[in-house]
This record gives C-alpha cells, sequence and structure tokens, in this order.
C-alpha cells in the first residue's frame, strides 16, 4: 500500500516540535528573537496541521468512512511495531492542544520566557509530549510520552525559580515521579499477563484472560488507574494539584490546564476501550470507583475553591472540579453521556486556561503576591535576562479601558467555569445531565447525587469568583491600575473567542463530539483498524 | 532464583516507600531510586525468568520460539532505566535549588522552627 502525504502528516505533531526544540538548544540565550520566531512558527503549524488531521476526519466521517488510522512506525506490523493511532478523538485533543500552546506561548513572550532559561525549548518538549500522548496507540509508548511532557512540565514548573516554586516543584516532581513508577509496575504487570501491549491487541486479549491470572490482571490494570488518576487528580490523588500550578507561573500553568486532562484521556481511551465491552468480567470493570471518586472529587473542589483566598488556587480547585465532573460522567453513563463529557472535557480546559492567564493581570496590582516577585536565577550559566522590575511601567499602557477588558474578561471566565447559560460551560453541563438523567427510567440515587453535586458546584465556583471579582476589580484602590499589555490580551481574548465559537457552533461541535463517543464505543472499529492496518510499500517476505 | 528476586523486589520497594515517607530531601530522593530498581526488577522478571536462554534469534531459522527468552521486557527495561536514571538526575538538582533557596533539606523547606 502507497501512502499519500496526508499520512505521514500523523507523525509530524510530534516530530516537528521536537526539532524545532532540539535546534533550540543550539541558539544562545540572547538570541531571542531567533527564538521566538522558532517558536511562534513551530506552533502556528503544529495548529495547522492539527487543522487539516481534524478537517480530514470529519471529511472521512461524511464520507461515512472508518476514521481511525494507522500509522505504522518503522513499517513494521500492528501488535509487534509501534502504531500511531489518529481518530476523531486524537483529532479534537490535537487542535485543543496546539490553540493552548498558541495562546499561551504568545502570552509568555510579553514577559514571562524572560524569567528563566530554555524556556521556548521546554515549552515546545511539553507540546511534543502531549501530541505523542493524544496520538500513541500502545501503553509503553503511552508511558514514554508521559515522561517527555512530565519532564518538560517538571522544568516549566520550576521556570521563574523562587522558593515557593522550587518548594511546589520539589513536590510536583516527587509525586510524579512516584507515579511513573506506579505507571511502570501496571504495564509489566499487563504485559506478563497478556504478552502485549498494543491497545487494540489488549482489547482483544483480555476478555480472554480468566483464573488465578484474572487477579493479577485486575490488580495491573488498577495500579495503571490509580497513576492515571493521580494525573487527572482525583481526590484523594490530587492534593498536589492547586498548590503545583498555583506556583506555576500563569503561561505555564494555563499550559498545565490541559495535563490534567490528559490523565482523563488516558482513561477515556484505555478504559473505554479494553472495560467498555458487553459481557464477562471487563464489561466496566471499576467504574463505581470512578463515579464515587469524581463525585469526592467535585465535592472536595467545591469546599477547596470556596475556602481559598487566592485567585490561582480558585482556578486549581476548579481544575479539580472539572477533573471530577469528568471522571463521575465518565463511570456513571458510559455511551450516553460521552458527547456532553467531551464537550466539557474541551470547554472548561479553554477556559481554566484563560482564566490562569486573565487572573495575573487581575491580581498585578496586588503586587506583594509572592508568587509573582522575580528572584535570582539559581543557577547563573547563559542566563543572563531576567525581568528587570520597574520594566513594566515604561512598556504597559495605562488606560482606564483596561479594568474594563479585564472585568469583561473575569465575567465571562466566571460564567464559564461555573457553567451559566449562555455560555459553552453551560451547554456542556447540560449535556451531561441530560445524559444521565436519560440513562434508564429509574434514575439510581448515585445519579441523583452526582446530579446535584454538578449543579452545587457550579454554585461555589460562582459565589468564589464573584467574590474574588468584587475585591480586586470594583473595590476603590490607591494603586495604579494594572498594566495590560496586547500581547498578553490577545492570548486571552483568543482563548474566550474560541470559547465563544463553542457556544455558536453549539450544533455542530456537538455533533463532532457524538461521534467521537460513537466512535469511542465502537472498539471492534479501533481494532480493526489497528490491527488491519496494512504496511506501506512492497513488502520483503509477507506471510 | 525466583524467590531471591521476589525478595530483593520486595526488600527494594519496602524500604523505598520507607525513605520517601522521610522528611529529608535526599532520603526521599533514594527511596524513589530504589523503588525504580525494584520496578525494573518486576518488569523484567514480568518476561519470565529463564536461563541460558537468548534474547536475539540468530541470522539461521528459528527452530523453537520457546528456546528464546522474550526481548520485548528487557527493551522497556532499558527505557524505564534511561528514564528513571534521568528523573532522578533532575530531581537532585531541584533538591540543590532548594537547599539554596530554603537553607534546609526539609521537603517543605521548613524544619518547623
Amino acid at each position: 500500500m502507497m501512502l499519500g502525504w496526508t499520512d505521514h502528516l500523523i507523525a509530524a505533531p510530534i516530530l516537528l516540535p521536537l526539532i524545532a526544540s532540539a535546534v533550540m538548544l543550539l541558539l544562545k540565550e540572547q538570541r531571542r528573537m531567533a527564538k521566538n520566531v522558532i517558536s511562534l512558527v513551530t506552533v502556528a503549524v503544529l495548529f495547522a496541521i492539527a487543522l487539516a488531521l481534524l478537517l480530514r476526519v470529519i471529511d472521512m466521517g461524511f464520507a461515512g468512512q472508518t476514521v481511525t488510522r494507522a500509522y505504522l512506525l518503522g513499517n513494521w506490523p500492528a501488535p509487534f511495531g509501534i502504531v500511531l493511532v489518529i481518530d476523531w478523538l486524537s483529532a479534537l485533543m490535537l487542535v485543543l492542544t496546539s490553540i493552548l500552546g498558541i495562546t499561551s506561548l504568545i502570552y509568555a513572550l510579553a514577559r514571562w520566557d524572560r524569567a528563566g532559561p530554555r524556556f521556548h525549548a521546554l515549552f515546545l518538549l511539553q507540546l511534543m509530549g502531549l501530541n505523542g500522548a493524544f496520538l500513541t496507540g500502545d501503553l509503553f509508548n503511552l508511558f514514554v510520552f508521559f515522561e517527555v511532557l512530565l519532564a518538560a512540565s517538571y522544568g516549566l514548573m520550576l521556570h521563574g525559580s523562587g522558593a515557593v516554586r522550587v518548594k511546589a516543584g520539589l513536590h510536583y516532581v516527587t509525586i510524579n515521579i512516584a507515579t511513573s513508577l506506579l505507571f511502570l509496575i501496571g504495564v509489566g504487570t499487563i504485559y506478563g499477563i497478556t504478552g502485549t501491549l498494543n491497545m487494540a491487541d489488549l482489547a482483544t486479549r483480555i476478555p480472554q484472560v480468566s483464573g488465578t491470572d484474572l487477579a493479577l490482571l485486575q490488580s495491573g490494570v488498577a495500579v495503571l488507574g490509580v497513576a492515571f488518576l493521580v494525573k487527572a487528580g482525583m481526590w484523594p490523588l490530587g492534593f498536589w494539584l492547586p498548590g503545583t500550578y498555583a506556583a506555576a507561573v500563569p503561561p505555564v500553568a494555563a499550559m498545565f490546564a490541559i495535563l490534567s486532562k490528559v490523565g482523563i484521556y488516558a482513561l477515556l481511551r484505555v478504559y473505554l476501550l479494553l472495560f467498555g465491552g458487553e459481557v464477562g468480567w471487563a464489561a466496566n470493570f471499576g467504574e463505581e470507583w470512578l463515579l464515587f471518586g469524581g463525585m469526592a472529587t467535585i465535592a472536595f473542589g467545591t469546599i477547596g475553591v470556596l475556602a481559598v483566598r487566592t485567585l490561582s488556587r480558585v482556578a486549581g480547585y476548579c481544575v479539580l472540579i472539572s477533573s471530577g465532573t469528568l471522571l463521575a460522567a465518565l463511570g456513571a453513563g458510559e455511551g450516553a453521556v460521552l458527547a456532553g463529557v467531551l464537550f466539557y472535557l474541551v470547554s472548561s480546559t479553554l477556559g481554566v486556561s484563560a482564566f490562569y492567564l486573565l487572573l495575573e493581570m487581575v491580581e498585578r496590582q496586588d503586587e506583594d503576591a509572592g508568587v509573582q516577585a522575580v528572584v535570582e536565577p539559581v543557577f547563573d550559566d547563559e542566563y543572563t535576562s531576567a525581568i528587570v522590575e520597574g520594566e513594566e511601567d515604561e512598556v504597559g499602557i495605562v488606560i482606564p479601558a483596561t479594568i474594563a477588558i479585564l472585568g469583561g474578561g473575569f465575567i465571562f471566565c466566571a460564567l464559564l467555569l461555573s457553567g451559566m447559560p449562555p455560555l459553552s460551560g453551560f451547554i456542556a453541563k447540560f449535556a451531561i445531565i441530560h445524559g444521565l438523567l436519560g440513562l434508564e427510567h429509574t434514575i439510581a440515587q448515585p445519579i441523583w447525587w452526582l446530579v446535584a453535586l454538578l449543579i452545587v458546584s457550579g454554585l461555589a465556583t460562582l459565589i468564589a469568583t464573584t467574590r474574588a471579582g468584587i475585591d480586586l476589580l470594583w473595590t476603590p484602590s490607591d494603586r495604579p491600575h494594572p498594566a495590560l499589555r496586547i500581547g498578553e490580551a490577545v492570548p486571552v481574548g483568543l482563548l474566550l473567542l474560541v470559547c465563544l465559537g463553542l457556544m455558536v457552533f453549539a450544533g455542530p461541535a456537538m455533533w463532532y463530539m457524538e461521534r467521537t463517543g460513537q466512535s469511542l464505543q465502537d472498539r471492534q472499529g479501533y481494532i480493526g483498524a489497528v490491527l488491519g492496518a496494512e504496511r506501506a510499500g512492497p513488502v520483503e517476505g509477507a506471510q | 532464583m525466583e524467590l531471591i528476586l521476589a525478595l530483593g523486589i520486595g526488600v527494594f520497594t519496602g524500604s523505598g516507600v520507607w525513605l520517601i515517607l522521610r522528611p529529608r530531601t535526599f532520603q526521599v530522593i533514594v527511596g524513589l531510586s530504589l523503588i525504580s530498581y525494584a520496578v525494573n526488577l518486576f518488569i523484567y522478571a514480568m518476561g519470565r525468568l529463564r536461563v541460558d536462554a537468548p534474547a536475539l534469534v540468530g541470522s539461521g531459522a528459528v527452530t523453537d520460539p520457546s528456546s528464546y527468552s522474550d526481548p520485548v521486557p528487557q527493551a522497556l527495561v532499558l527505557t524505564a532505566i534511561v528514564i528513571s536514571f534521568a528523573m532522578t538526575a533532575l530531581l537532585l538538582v531541584v533538591l540543590l535549588a532548594s537547599r539554596g533557596l530554603t537553607g534546609t533539606d526539609h521537603v517543605d523547606g521548613d524544619d518547623g522552627e
């Protein structure tokens, strides 16, 4: 089989940022212009590629073809070689990642990329890890790409240095290394029992496991699940999350908004593929854990969001609430709520990301916020250009309209995160609740609790953000208005515009999410597409 | 052999978990390293323990697959070793930075004094 150039496009979201960040390392820190241009071009091209892949998926979906495509790296047949797989979900996540990549990068270029060395290289590697995790078709590569994105995120987490960040970073790195070891134990056990790590191959083999192997396999899968849930921030595994995200510099925190969603993605992919079957022990293995764990996470996030005083922590608890909502809905409803879950995933990721970017601008008048203080570098290698405090007074434009723009953006974010009408957050929550209530004729008790929790968490988010908003925006203050730069306002505007687009074009977006949900449930389609992928070119010695 | 390996993995993991829960950063690093050794051995053991069985197939025809040991876990272990080694190195740097900034080796940067 010959491959067209569009087939090779699948590998580009991984290769491009890798190459770009390698080039970046060769450039001296002082050549900022070159670095800025390279990263901007890279993220722009990444966005174009992701969009091209998405459009191709939609085209093929309309034409009624199977959308799932496997790309055989090294041209080895599927269960033996490494595969990249693109389908509805992967294409969606790629586009989401590249949108966050563009906006966070533009925001960082305004000021924050100078707060420490090698920001651009790490940022691009982070994108590579994310794209790889969304594209890979086997468990061990999922681990490798997790490590790539985590390694980059360790660097980004510490970007800007300072005692607060280093302390939070130390906890973050330790927790994630321990989690990665759990991931490995899970993967090792699964391999020991089934003899494969290719997800499609696993899906065919897992239902056949029985006897004493079954207990081992189940514990392996459970350990793997714990690893995913730590990333997703499920209670009681997610205590690290709000503090860590609050300590990171804003553009990094905005990028981290999708990091917890990687855990959710891994669950969606692995859980639905391996345990979405109709019969046997594998059918919905452990769904009650997702449901009740998710509900506990929502409750914890709700209490947290009301309890904390700083905005960056409010945003952190919003991340937890959104993770909890996704987990609980996934555990409660299987297929019926998938479209709503995916819609919520996209909308809440964009909303939280915009919120992280926005709140730093809003809080800038509050200069004693310790985290934002710029500190001396710990290691002085070639790194010379720390942000000079006071620089912003020269560059920033102080206009009365700033507070109006910030306030407008803030209200927009608050409505989005709390799920109030008419924004996309509401549509997403409505779709989830509608799906949950339409599951069966008699609605089980836990489902009622979940629906109540969803609504209460929205209310709590609204209260918390309103309180903070009144404090920061309405209270008369002697301090000068925060300076607003175009480079910082534009990315927030872009993110909110995408959310607005999700609201206006809710119909087509929902159609896409529904198709994604269907494809996630069509396990045979995925298995067939991956294991049946033909090798490219003339193959010698074919069986 | 199985017993020794199992005991080794158990001892590594047990000591590692205990060390991770200690309040000093260096203990945490050593603990993580010990657990990563245990995990590496565990992955290796998941390919089943075999003596005198090569993992590589020679250029001649494969006569009997059962006379070879499973090469995949060995490849996985290599990757896992490299990754955990890199992560430990990175954590060491963070440890030093934390020590430099806070003046203590407590994991919370504060001895509670």
